[in-house]
């Protein structure tokens, strides 16, 4: 590895330090866990106040109304033009503002006007365009042409056109079967008791799938680290080796 | 006394089971073993899509991770963006995730300086802007909406790579590398609104939500935690840190497969399973 400077190993030392402050909660809470808790806390609290106050704030809402201010001083675009523009410019904090009457139990009544508008406009932008992805194509891909699954297994494609086959059953038996454990309104008895057991099994095994992946996203994320404080002692004999 | 040894294990203090794990994790990081890892038909789809692409082709590689999930998803971003270098081909790059943008910009710089590829003429950084439902329906219009600048205040119409490119219409397809829940707004908003060709690499917790996507057709492709990167690894012929890490996975795997079964294990010899 080559040489680091003094200040790159004077944080790379830091990160050790603090990684090292965090793994110490596995053998008991501590003030250095606690210590290094509430400096990624306090950290990332004033790093996205600040990220947020020039790339919201200031990008797109101070500039756009200075700018709109300011045209009134140029000859160009017309008078009602540059007044349109400051309307829209000014609305948005104008609005905005109003989320501070929380502040004063007299007005407080008065953000949930932003909150309504806020949520009106997700609502309005999001949910066709959820429902067209996450409920109407995931409904359609699981209306398969029946002859095209028995081709895919008897037809004598290989066998993993065989597997294919066999895979499109489980997901529309699976889909069925885990839509009928949620559905409350029938007794989970006799045919359709049956089908909420085996729902019940499918939902079981995909949270063992996404267990599995879990444990491995958390062993990843150990592995990072250790790979890091291997970088760290080598960077450090570097340093005073030389 | 076998009954004394299943209620011992029953109150063996959690600490040895840290201890353990830490030990067959860090370990085999020292020594050099390389693990077989099997090619999925998700991640080769991903890896097929990208070679097919000819020369000078634009790409989208949206990245969002921070340092809590780079060690996941570092290792496939690189091999990603190693892969569309090494073909020539134009990449754009977006960090929607406020936290990860200037480790991106590092990585993305990082990987460019290898193939000595030009800012502006072989790839494009438009970083961080709030709110990234609105930045992606947006881009679907025009990359200059959300972005009249890149990363560096540069006009987007100045440079070079960007002429003639406008919406997800001009590019051959997305790989965006996440690790937040913002990827259902690329599906939604990119995919779903705008038809963009779109591929996932995302941390493994995530990953099985995602299948459904690649079943239903709406994602051509999935790489999935350290062993999606690993794959893309191999795929590229260039193994690296997930590659050295898949040992310390798979050994790691198989004793907390252990802990599972001596636990069940001793939770019924012990009686216990008798109480419940």
């Amino acid at each position: 590895m080559e040489q680091v400077s003094l200040g790159t190993m004077f944080w790379m030392t830091v990160a050790a330090f603090l990684t090292f402050c965090i793994f110490s909660f596995l053998y008991r809470d501590n003030p250095f866990y606690r210590f290094a808790e509430h400096l990624v806390v306090g950290i990332s609290a004033g790093y996205w106040i600040a990220i947020l106050y020039h790339t919201s704030l200031t990008d797109l809402w101070i500039d756009p109304l200075v700018a709109s201010v300011t045209a009134f001083g140029t000859a160009e675009g017309s008078v009602a033009g540059k007044t349109g523009m400051l309307i829209v410019n000014i609305t948005p904090g104008a609005i905005g503002v109003l989320m501070f009457s929380r502040f004063f139990k007299k007005t407080s009544w008065i953000s949930r006007w932003p909150i309504a508008y806020y949520l009106g406009v997700s609502a309005g932008v999001a949910l066709p365009l959820y429902l067209q992805g996450f409920v109407i194509r995931q409904v359609a891909a699981n209306m398969m042409d029946p002859r095209s699954i028995f081709g895919m297994i008897f037809a004598g494609g290989g066998a993993a056109d065989f597997f294919q086959g066999i895979g499109e059953i489980i997901i529309i038996i699976g889909s069925i079967c885990g839509l009928a454990y949620f559905y409350f309104s029938a007794e989970h008895k006799g045919v359709f008791g049956g089908a909420a057991k085996l729902g019940i099994w499918i939902l079981m095994i995909g949270f063992g799938a996404t267990f599995g992946y879990t444990v491995m996203a958390r062993i990843s994320l150990l592995i990072g680290r250790l790979n890091y404080l291997i970088e760290w002692v080598r960077a450090l004999n570097g340093f005073f080796g030389s | 006394m076998p009954n004394d040894i299943w209620n011992t294990l029953m109150n063996l203090d959690r600490r040895w089971v840290y201890l353990v794990i830490g030990l067959v994790t860090f370990l085999p990081i020292l020594v050099t073993v390389d693990t077989p890892v099997q090619i999925t038909s998700e991640v080769k789809s991903v890896f097929d899509r990208v070679e097919s692409l000819p020369e000078g082709t634009v790409i989208m590689v949206p990245m969002e991770y921070s340092p809590d999930t780079m060690a996941e998803l570092q290792p496939m971003a690189r091999a990603v963006l190693r892969h569309c270098f090494s073909k020539g081909l134009k990449v754009i790059s977006t960090a929607l995730q406020i936290q990860g943008v200037l480790l991106i910009e590092q990585d993305l710089r990082t990987v460019a300086n290898e193939f000595d590829k030009v800012y502006g003429e072989d790839y494009v950084f438009l970083g961080y802007k709030p709110y990234p439902d609105i930045v992606i329906l947006n881009m679907g219009e025009n990359f200059r909406l959300p972005f009249p600048n890149d990363y560096y205040d540069n006009d987007l119409d100045d440079l070079p790579m960007m002429a003639g490119v406008s919406n997800y219409s001009s590019v051959a397809c997305i790989v965006n590398i996440n690790a937040t829940s913002g990827v259902d707004s690329w599906i939604n908003y990119a995919n779903g609104r705008y038809k963009a060709d779109l591929a996932l690499g995302v941390t493994a917790v995530i990953a099985t939500d995602y299948y459904a996507f690649l079943q239903s057709g709406q994602i051509f492709g999935l790489m999935g935690g350290l062993k999606g990167a690993a794959e893309y690894e191999r795929l590229i012929g260039r193994k690296g840190v997930a590659n050295k890490a898949m040992t310390s996975v798979s050994v790691a795997h198989v004793f907390i497969i252990l802990f599972i079964i001596i636990g069940n294990v001793a939770f019924f010899a012990s009686g216990r399973g008798k109480r419940a």
